[in-house]
C-alpha cells in the first residue's frame, strides 16, 4: 500500500469518462507488458509487484498522481523485468532509444519512421 | 524536403520533430524492436493488442454478461459459482489471464473493487481500467474511506447497506453484478446490456437507470 496522504489527491470523478489511452505510446506500453506476460517472459504476479513498486517509487519521488505517471511506471516496470530476466541490458536499451530518437529526427513528418533512418549500428544485435 | 524550401528553418524544424514520441514512448519502441529481433516477440503482437483493447474489448463485453445473468437464472448461478468458466459461454471475452470472481449486489450489500497493489482488473471482459482506477488516490482511499469515494462518484450509500471492498490481485479479479433496475421487465438481453455501465461493474455506481444508455 502507498504511504501517501490521500487528502492531497485531486477529485477522482474528474478523471471519469477520460479516454482509455491519451497517447498511442501508453497503449503500446501496456500492450508490450501484456504480450510478454502472455508469453511467459514474466508472471502476472511478477508484473503486478513490479508495476506497483515502480508506481510507488515515482509517486514517492514527487511525481504527480496522473495517468502519465502511471504509464511511465508501466514502462519502467517492463524495463526492470527485462533486465532482471536477462534479455536486455541497460546499455543496449539506451543505445536503441537513442537510435529511435535519431530515426524520428531524420524522418520527415508524415512518413513512416524506420529504425534504419538512424544510422543503425549492427553491432548491438 | 523541396516542398519545405519556402518555410522558415524554425517551421521545418518543428514539423520534423512534431511527431517525436516522448521519452517513455521511445523506450517502448526500443524494447519492442529489440525483443522482435531476439525472437521473443512477434512483430504484430503489440499492434494487435492495441487494436483489440482500443476497439473491441470494453465494458460492453461485461454488460452482456450482466444482462445474461439477469435473464437466465441458471447462467447466473454458474457465474456466481465459477466466473472464470461461465464467461467462456460468451464468445467475445478477451485474453483470460486470471481467475474471475463475480460478486452480486443485493438490497443489503454493495460491492466495490480496487487493486491496492497496482491496477489488476478484469481486462479480458471490461477492457483497460478507467484512469481513476489506476491512480493512487483511488487505490488508497477505496480502502481507507470507501464511502467517501462513493460520495465523490455521486452515490451516497445508505448506512444500513453493508459495503464490501474487494482487493484484486494478479491471480483473482472481480466483477460486480449490479442489481437489475425496476422498469425493465420484458426487456431482452441486448436492451438490458445497453444500460449497464462500466462503473456499475466496478462498484462506483449502484443504481442503474432504465432511461440511460451505457457509458
Amino acid at each position: 500500500m502507498t504511504q501517501l496522504d490521500p487528502d492531497q489527491f485531486a477529485p477522482l470523478v474528474r478523471h471519469d469518462n477520460e479516454p482509455v489511452f491519451d497517447e498511442l505510446w501508453q497503449a503500446e506500453a501496456l500492450g508490450l507488458a501484456f504480450s510478454l506476460a502472455e508469453r511467459g517472459v514474466f508472471s502476472p504476479a511478477e508484473w503486478s509487484r513490479t508495476l506497483g513498486s515502480e508506481h510507488r517509487g515515482l509517486l514517492g519521488g514527487g511525481a504527480a498522481d496522473t495517468t502519465r505517471t502511471y504509464y511511465e511506471a508501466v514502462v519502467k516496470a517492463v524495463e526492470r523485468l527485462l533486465r532482471e530476466k536477462g534479455p536486455l541490458t541497460v546499455d543496449v536499451v539506451e543505445r536503441r532509444v537513442s537510435n529511435w530518437r535519431q530515426a524520428y529526427m531524420n524522418t520527415p513528418h508524415g512518413q513512416p519512421v524506420r529504425l534504419e533512418a538512424a544510422y543503425y549500428d549492427e553491432s548491438e544485435k | 524536403m523541396s516542398d519545405d524550401e519556402h518555410k522558415s528553418a524554425g517551421e521545418v524544424h518543428h514539423e520534423l520533430h512534431s511527431h517525436l514520441p516522448p521519452e517513455p514512448g521511445l523506450r517502448v519502441k526500443a524494447m519492442e524492436s529489440l525483443l522482435i529481433e531476439k525472437g521473443m516477440l512477434d512483430p504484430d503482437t503489440v499492434d494487435a493488442w492495441v487494436e483489440t483493447y482500443s476497439e473491441k474489448i470494453g465494458p460492453k463485453c461485461g454488460a452482456r454478461i450482466v444482462a445474461k445473468a439477469w435473464c437466465d437464472d441458471a447462467f447466473k448461478a454458474r457465474l456466481l459459482e465459477n466466473g472464470t468458466e461461465a464467461v467462456k459461454e460468451l464468445d467475445d471475452a478477451g485474453w483470460a489471464v486470471a481467475h474471475l470472481k463475480v460478486i452480486e449486489n443485493t438490497p443489503d450489500i454493495h460491492n466495490m473493487v480496487v487493486c491496492t497493489l497496482c491496477s489488476c482488473y478484469p481486462h479480458a471482459i471490461l477492457g483497460p481500467p478507467p484512469n481513476w482506477y489506476k491512480m493512487a488516490a483511488y487505490r488508497s482511499r477505496a480502502v481507507r474511506d470507501p464511502r467517501g469515494v462513493l460520495d465523490e462518484f455521486g452515490m451516497s450509500l445508505a448506512e444500513d447497506i453493508e459495503l464490501l471492498v474487494w482487493d484484486s490481485t494478479s491471480e483473482l479479479r472481480y466483477l460486480v453484478l449490479p442489481e437489475r433496475p425496476e422498469g425493465t421487465q420484458g426487456w431482452d438481453e441486448e436492451r438490458l446490456a445497453s444500460i449497464v455501465t462500466r462503473n456499475s461493474m466496478i462498484g462506483t455506481q449502484r443504481v442503474l437507470s432504465p432511461d440511460e444508455g451505457a457509458a
